[in-house]
């Protein structure tokens, strides 16, 4: 009857968040390490694989040329996330009000989906007033597509007793949509959120490369290009990493913003304790 | 001792709350569920519909809270101001056989959400909704989310919700079928005392004989297919019901009373032997 549990300590309570992060890091260190073994022990010259160092260090040489264009991509593929994420919203709350509406109109954006960015930027460019419209225009098409069938699932997931409640009570449509379709979509919502995060980076970068667009206000892609004609493969490398870097940013914000909206009742962010 | 005949309770003076004539249902897939339904509902009364699956209680339900159109007859409140949907405004809610919360809303947002609907601030429907919570005995969790609930917990949330309103008539749709034994006795005995202190009108759709016997005054027995009233009698006693009344002799010949009705409605033969006194 004694016996009482003592306390854990601080690093017995915390041993696996802490493992969580020390791990990843140091798999990350090791390759790294290698890399630099490997290129110092087989003298690859530089213009072939530069060593981390060399990347390191083309970094911080070029961030004059490099920041802008970091700049460029990030407002690019933010603003085009943006966009995708209010028209995909929005219309996805246009195609449920009526069966016919989603008949009608829910092809157009499936045609628009499929047809490869690539093929299509050509003819943006011609028709957007600057380059950055277009490439804006590019990332907004391929990101909005998955927060829209998201969407669409989920403000029609929604549990059929509920909506019977909202009805009894005499609910108006507005109603309905404000208090109990959008929040039981939530889920989906942030789902498409982080597909769509993740696709309007890879969207910007395709775009500009198809674009082939040059000179000052140019984003990463182009930088990254214009380093492999002049042969600078450090400083492509350097572009690779920040644009990896701003991926795994743009990730990281949105897997918080789910977590944000959903660890207080959905399962998905629920630890579960059996 | 067995009721065929459908023998209405005593008739009061008092206008009836809601009366279905003649009510037909069928679905689109042609099956008839309801067929020539009439049924008048007293102020105060705590009434079970008590039938096998597919006898179509639970679309009778339904249909007298609006959720679905009938396909003849005709549906009457008359002692209810008609809002422009026919229904009733304000006076009826609805417990469903899930607890059916919204899952990103605390105890206290579900419970809001009827007022919220009306357009009443926060502000102005915390006092009542704290005194809804306290009659379903879950005050002090008015700040939980619904998975941190157990099942008998939600389906209090639930009928806190329903009560809210202050309705007329309150509508039960096998609200306790999920719930073990235990959970079940004992949101029974909630469910009757609110009953009791509220003066609210019950229509309670279940399946089980105990809960009916247990809970009602009147007890409806449906048939299938279609679904149409067997039986309409009074169920009066002169104990109290509690605890003890379950395992009382009265409750017990009542059970046997409403059993014999039930298989009668089922058309289960009915042997020699199990005819009792």
């Amino acid at each position: 009857m004694s016996q009482t549990a003592r306390p854990p300590s601080f690093l017995a309570r915390n041993r696996e968040t802490l493992l969580r992060i020390a791990i990843p890091i140091l798999v990350v260190v090791c390759l790294v390490l290698l890399w630099q073994v490997l290129v110092t022990a087989t003298g690859v010259p530089q213009y072939i694989l530069p060593g981390p160092s060399a990347v390191a260090v083309a970094l911080v040489k070029d961030w004059g040329t490099l920041s802008p264009a970091l700049w460029v991509t990030t407002k690019i593929t933010l603003s085009a996330l943006a966009l995708a994420l209010v028209g995909g919203v929005g219309i996805a709350v246009f195609l449920v009000q009526s069966k016919w509406i989603e008949t009608a109109f829910y092809p157009i954006a499936v045609i628009l989906q499929v047809t490869p960015i690539v093929a299509i930027a050509p003819l943006i460019l011609i028709y957007a007033p600057t380059t950055q419209v277009a490439l804006l225009i590019c990332a907004f098409l391929v990101a909005f597509f998955p927060i829209l069938s998201n969407m669409v699932q989920g403000l029609k997931s929604v549990d059929h007793n509920l909506l019977n409640l909202f009805d009894l009570y005499g609910a108006s449509r507005w109603q309905t949509l404000i208090y109990l379709k959008l929040p039981a979509s939530l889920p989906y919502f942030m789902t498409g959120l982080r597909i769509g995060g993740g696709l309007s980076l890879i969207a910007a970068v395709v775009a500009e490369f198809a674009a082939g667009s040059a000179g000052a206000g140019s984003g990463l892609a182009f930088r990254l290009l214009e380093a492999q004609y002049r042969l600078n493969i450090p400083r492509l490398f350097a572009a690779l990493i920040l644009l990896s870097a701003l991926g795994v940013v743009i990730f990281a914000i949105t897997s918080f913003i789910a977590w944000l909206g959903l660890h207080r009742w959905h399962e998905s962010s629920i630890r579960r304790e059996n | 001792m067995t009721e065929t005949e459908a023998t209405p309770p005593t008739a009061s003076h008092k206008r009836p709350l809601v009366a279905m004539r003649n009510v037909s249902k069928s679905f689109s897939s042609g099956t008839l569920a309801l067929s020539e339904m009439s049924l008048t509902v007293q102020g105060g009364e705590f009434v079970s519909l008590l039938g096998p699956s597919g006898c179509g209680k639970s679309t009778a339900l339904r249909i007298i809270a609006g959720l679905g159109d009938v396909t003849t007859g005709e549906i009457d409140w008359p002692s209810s101001r008609i809002n422009s949907k026919g229904l009733p405004e304000g006076d009826i809610s609805f417990v469903f056989q899930e607890p059916t919360l919204m899952p990103w809303q605390t105890v206290f947002g579900n419970v809001y959400l009827p007022l919220r609907l009306t357009g009443i601030s926060k502000a102005a429907a915390r006092e009542n909704i704290m005194a809804c919570l306290d009659m379903v005995g879950l005050k002090d969790f008015a700040d939980a989310y619904p998975r941190e609930l157990s099942g008998g917990m939600k389906m209090r949330v639930s009928i806190a919700r329903a009560l809210v309103t202050k309705p007329k008539l309150l509508l039960m749709d096998e609200p306790f079928a999920a719930l073990d034994e235990i959970t079940r006795q004992k949101l029974n005995d909630d469910v009757l005392r609110l009953w009791r202190e509220t003066g609210i009108t019950v229509i309670f759709v279940t399946h089980s004989v105990f809960e009916s016997a247990y809970l009602s005054n009147r007890i409806v027995v449906m048939k299938a297919r279609p679904g149409r009233v067997h039986a309409d009698f009074p169920l009066v006693t002169s104990l109290d019901r509690g605890p003890l009344y379950r395992t009382s002799e009265e409750y017990r010949a009542t059970c046997e009373k409403v059993s014999h009705s039930l298989m009668e409605a089922i058309g289960f033969p009915l042997a020699d032997g199990m005819e009792m006194h």
